[in-house]
């Protein structure tokens, strides 16, 4: 776990995230396929920026949430699932 | 996390935007691949757009909520304006896809292309090997070529995507298929067994494998998946089969004019690649704008829905998950797109597909059997 979290995640190539107006979310889109993301996956994919590590990452988001209390499970479970989707890399 | 929000409708209750776009540059191309999904009557087809017109097809098509666009043909290789379109699509918003044969392309040509922001390319082989895959494609030299821009491609820094059409001369060749894909570093590999559409659907007899040759090439692919996953490979194997051994249809391009919208050489819009062979009026983006022809045009309306379904299709429970298949199928098998589509136990004119199954059971013909893509075949067969 703590590797994870000093681990940097990234999209793989080929990959690209952005929102879209038509479809109210944002989007991830990747050769011939594109994933309607909901709001939570939208906003971890966000802060994906291939520099910062997990734990920057869960420190931005809970930032972001005040409300939601401590996010680092919940962005760890999503990130291990994003990466055998293969959507993401992790260095 | 993976559930995803409804979608929103687009500008019309019930119809939601197009979200793919295919844009058929050309029909010219230098292969002659006898299961090409571009009608037979392609020569005869009228002016191409110009780059200004396909510009505006872009726009519209992005204002809409295009998001995924594709560049296929023919090969778009041969249009000169390609890395302009390119370039036009990706400051628009949309994910580029380039469909290629590989032939035209070059070093060159693969970095040029990154740098107008192509996301993607996918280049199709015929075989495993160049004599097949030369044979198939109807070309002399495509092999070496294809191999040195699918490395040309990923050292660029651009996902590999290899697709392989399958049929009955190169289906005892899986194995050998992924091991190359494999060696070659490919992230994505398409092994699409032929649909028969098109010149498929002429050459039908010649191409379809038969059942066992069908579950052989699936235990393969299953085994060779186990493989990579004892490996680690990261090397995803999309396996294709015809829907000619399905006992219920599919539902074709996710429901008639729900997310696909093609736009031919000419500038025909379809609610997919093949409809152009159905006897509907297609609406041309050289007459009307995209929004009114995804929306309002008798074409793209002609199958929403399901109140157009006969029996059995109407009273089906599950009508609203296959959508009655395929229209396409339907007018090729029945001579009336309205039918369910014959690959449904169902259909009254299941007994089409049967006789195809068993056909391909008995067919012995060579490569040399098959009908050529190619400018000279399409005129003679639409001689009349």
């Amino acid at each position: 776990m703590t590797d994870r979290l000093a681990s940097v995640p990234r999209l793989r190539p080929g990959f690209r995230f952005q929102w879209e107006p038509a479809q109210n979310a944002h989007v991830l889109l990747y050769p011939e396929g594109m994933v309607r993301l909901n709001e939570s996956a939208g906003a971890v994919l966000k802060e994906i920026d291939g520099e910062r590590t997990v734990a920057a990452i869960v420190a931005v988001l809970e930032q972001q949430f005040p409300d939601a209390g401590s996010l680092q499970t919940d962005v760890s479970d999503f990130l291990s699932d994003a990466e055998q989707k293969q959507w993401i890399l992790f260095t | 996390m993976n559930d995803h929000p409804p979608m929103p409708g687009g500008d019309r209750p019930g119809i939601g935007p197009p979200l793919w776009l295919l844009a058929e540059l050309t029909y010219r191309c230098p292969l002659q691949c006898p299961y090409c999904s571009n009608p037979l009557d392609f020569a005869q087809t009228a002016q191409e757009l110009s780059t200004a017109e396909w510009a505006r097809v872009l726009r519209q098509g992005r204002q809409m909520g295009a998001a995924q666009l594709g560049f296929s043909g023919g090969e778009p290789l041969v249009r000169q304006d390609l890395p302009e379109l390119i370039a036009e699509a990706r400051q628009l918003g949309y994910y580029t896809n380039l469909i290629t044969s590989g032939l035209g392309l070059t070093e060159a040509k693969v970095c040029a292309f990154r740098d107008a922001g192509l996301d993607h390319i996918q280049v199709s082989f015929q075989a495993s090997d160049p004599e097949l895959n030369n044979a198939v494609a109807g070309s002399r030299k495509a092999f070496e070529h294809k191999l040195a821009m699918a490395r040309a491609v990923k050292d660029a820094g651009y996902p590999m995507v290899l697709n392989f059409v399958i049929h009955r001369h190169n289906i005892h060749q899986m194995n050998d298929i992924m091991a190359l894909c494999e060696r070659l570093g490919a992230d994505y590999v398409e092994l699409a067994t032929c649909q028969y559409y098109g010149w498929a659907f002429e050459n039908r007899e010649g191409l379809m494998p038969s059942r066992a040759q069908l579950e052989k090439a699936e235990t393969e692919v299953n085994a060779y998946r186990q493989h990579l996953a004892a490996v680690g490979a990261a090397m995803k194997l999309i396996f294709v089969t015809p829907d000619y051994y399905e006992e219920r249809p599919k539902a074709c391009m996710n429901g008639w004019g729900s997310l696909f919208l093609t736009v031919a050489p000419d500038g025909t819009a379809l609610p997919c690649h093949s409809a152009r062979l159905l006897p509907i009026d297609f609406p041309n983006v050289r007459d009307t704008d995209l929004h009114s022809i995804w929306y309002d045009s008798p074409g793209f309306n002609h199958y929403r829905g399901d109140s157009w379904m006969p029996e059995p299709c109407r009273s089906w429970d599950e009508k609203g998950k296959d959508l009655g298949g395929c229209r396409c199928q339907a007018y090729l098998l029945t001579g009336n797109a309205d039918n369910a589509d014959p690959v449904c136990g169902k259909s009254p004119h299941h007994d089409r597909i049967l006789a195809a199954r068993t056909a391909a059971e008995h067919a012995t013909a060579g490569i040399d059997g098959l009908i050529y893509r190619n400018a000279d075949n399409s005129k003679l067969l639409f001689r009349g």
